[in-house]
């Protein structure tokens, strides 16, 4: 534990700035002028709070996705985890109705369910991957499917809508402002800066990267890699039921069409940021940009009739292969250095 | 002697069996695994008509076989042919190309061909085709806004997901709104889907200032449309949406009065009961029943909305 400790202090020199950290940023800055050129209308107030928002789901399940990504695993299932635990809070929320009325009591219910349910489907993609010892890839695709296929039961293949009742109490979750921002960039904020704690100041953060950069010297070093590599999937299960938490009063519905594709956004976002894909080294500061450009390139490109809506994908493609290229090309010398 | 009249017996049986066999008419009906709202609409309605019709045709047999992707689908109606020998097929093709040839084999079997919705890559396989109609879709929305908007109005249009469907739905709608001074800001794609809805609504908000009204083509984009209207408190000054499909949500708040969503243009789920009907009655009618059946895109208001509503249906 000390031994662990001394080595943390040791070689972080305090505030250097280096291209891996300011890559995602400038692209950021970049697309925000090209946003602002476009169409000024980019810069207003609303814009801006409306991109933070949105970025909100995005970003908590990516915070979670960098601990798993860090520590050498994969969580394609967050998406259909994201759906599943909406629909499960929907059909939770509506039928204690009966029982506790439409206050706060069952919204706090539907809430503590979600939780229950993250890390719950949290801690299922951990075991089977360590103790099971299969493929996190596999595990999360198997899970994805289960999830995916779950939520289309509930639903009977329609939506599930929450009670017209429950959503003036649950609204403010996502519509209600504290100190002038909106509540989920709180949320997301929360999150990230907890997240970031844990990764970088914290025995359970470096025993993330240690296992990341090489499982079996981690176990020979009495790391339980195991128990950590588990932790990391119930983090990340955790993250995903706050998302849904903001996410279920936004439009109080939920249906197989929830989430589609937040697994791959999620990863790109957490790539985006400089973290590494196969593990080993991961930024939680760079997965929040990441999130932030994820989100800003869809809101230009609806900001402008420039580029034929057909294209959408191809200048997503573009920007989020330009945003990695920036922050690798120049630092390429410097990683093998490093490693 | 004693063996002849037990074969002739066996003969007589067996004819009579035949005979039965030939009236009972077995009709299997086949379609997508319902995902999405829509086609589990449609899943409840054809279990609807099944009840009705099979009550009120008593050697009627409908089966109904849901398929989660093509392939299974091709299998499921070979399976219709082989293990139930139908008289007659009732399908939704998952997608043209693939399921062309597999409805081809049960046509050469002599079974009866009703296509639903989606049409097969080749014509003249099917005797009947039931269809909502896409193009009809989009006139009467646009036909709708013209009413109550004048020239220089400005609107804003969300499209679908990128499909034949969709630019069926958004050219006709533009051809018919051509020349009358209404101004289409901006069209995005929402997907047929309620986030999209909501988030692509909130940039064309902060966009421009001045929408009059927006054409959101789908239920489900609409519902986020009106969501991200009400955040933004856009919601007065006689701002109107138009939908499509016929959910009921939408319907039930065209019969409670909405003024934001006013009105919605069908594009049933239950075209899948009318198709059954019709090949039923090609059995039971005596008057010819093969053809197009192109349903009409009926504008639902307030006068007519009750004949659309269906509680119990999910969608």
């Amino acid at each position: 534990m000390s031994n662990v400790n001394t080595q943390q202090a040791a070689p972080k020199p305090p505030f250097r700035l280096d291209i891996k950290a300011v890559g995602p940023l400038v692209a950021l800055i970049l697309l925000c002028i090209l946003g602002y050129v476009l169409n000024p209308a980019f810069a207003s107030e609303g814009n801006l709070t409306n991109i933070l928002t949105r970025s909100a789901f995005i970003g908590i399940i990516a915070v979670g996705a960098t601990f798993v990504i860090t520590a050498g695993g994969i969580d394609l299932s967050v998406g259909s985890m994201a759906a599943v635990i909406s629909g499960v809070m929907i059909i939770t929320m509506n039928s204690a109705i009966e029982t506790f009325g439409s206050g706060l009591t069952t919204v706090i219910l539907g809430c503590g369910c979600s939780v229950i349910l993250g890390l719950g489907a949290g801690f299922i993609n951990g075991l089977l991957t360590t103790k099971g010892k299969i493929e996190a890839f596999i595990v999360t695709l198997g899970t994805m499917g289960i999830f995916r296929s779950l939520v289309t039961y509930f639903a009977d293949g329609g939506t599930l809508a929450l009670d017209f009742d429950i959503r003036g109490v649950y609204r403010p979750v996502y519509y209600g402002d504290f100190l002038g921002l909106p509540i989920p960039i709180w949320v997301f904020a929360c999150v990230a800066l907890i997240g970031w704690f844990l990764l970088n100041r914290t025995t359970f953060g470096r025993y993330c990267t240690a296992i990341g950069s090489n499982e079996g010297v981690a176990k020979y070093s009495a790391v339980n890699v195991d128990r950590i590599k588990t932790m990391t999937y119930v983090i990340q299960g955790l993250c995903v039921s706050l998302a849904t938490i903001i996410y279920v009063p936004r439009l109080g519905s939920a249906s197989a069409s929830t989430g589609v594709l937040w697994e791959l956004e999620a990863i790109a976002a957490v790539i985006i940021g400089g973290t590494v894909l196969k593990g080993g080294y991961g930024r939680i500061g760079g997965t929040v940009i990441g999130a932030l450009i994820l989100t800003t390139i869809g809101n230009i490109l609806n900001l402008t009739d420039l580029v034929s809506n057909y294209l959408n994908g191809t200048m997503q493609g573009l920007i989020i292969i330009i945003a990695v290229w920036l922050q690798r090309g120049p630092w390429q010398k410097q990683a093998s250095g490093q490693t | 002697m004693k063996t002849l009249a037990k074969l002739s017996a066996a003969l007589l049986l067996g004819m009579t069996g035949a005979a039965h066999a030939q009236d009972r008419i077995k009709i299997g009906v086949s379609y997508p695994t319902p995902t999405h709202a829509w086609a589990s609409g449609m899943n409840w309605h054809a279990e609807q008509a099944e009840k009705r019709l099979e009550e009120l045709h008593p050697n009627v047999d409908l089966i109904l076989i849901n398929s989660p992707d093509p392939a299974s689908q091709a299998s499921a109606l070979e399976d219709l042919v082989s293990v139930h020998n139908i008289d007659a097929l009732v399908v939704l093709p998952f997608e043209s190309e693939p399921l062309t040839d597999p409805v081809l084999q049960v046509k050469q079997t002599g079974a009866l061909i009703t296509v639903v919705d989606r049409g097969l890559s080749q014509p003249g396989i099917e005797d009947i085709y039931v269809a909502g109609n896409n193009p009809e879709l989009g006139r009467v929305s646009a036909e709708y806004m013209m009413t109550r908007l004048e020239s220089g109005d400005n609107i804003v249009i969300l499209r679908g997901i990128p499909t034949l469907i969709d630019n069926e739905r958004f050219d006709a709608f533009m051809e018919t709104i051509e020349g009358s001074g209404i101004n289409v800001l901006d069209h995005k794609h929402a997907n047929w889907n309620r986030d999209d809805g909501y988030e692509v609504m909130q940039d064309f908000l902060s966009r421009f200032d001045d929408i009059d009204a927006v054409w959101a083509q789908d239920d489900d984009i609409a519902i986020g449309v009106v969501a991200a209207l009400e955040e933004a408190g856009r919601t007065g000054d006689g701002m109107f949406v138009v939908g499509g499909a016929g959910m009921k949500e939408t319907i039930k708040g065209i019969m409670d009065g909405d003024e934001l969503v006013p009105v919605d243009v069908l594009y049933p789920p239950s075209m899948i009961a009318t198709a059954m009907d019709v090949t039923v009655n090609a059995f039971t009618s005596n008057g010819p029943v093969a053809g197009r059946y192109i349903l009409g895109a009926t504008l639902i208001d307030k006068s007519n909305a009750e004949s659309f509503y269906f509680p119990d249906s999910p969608f």
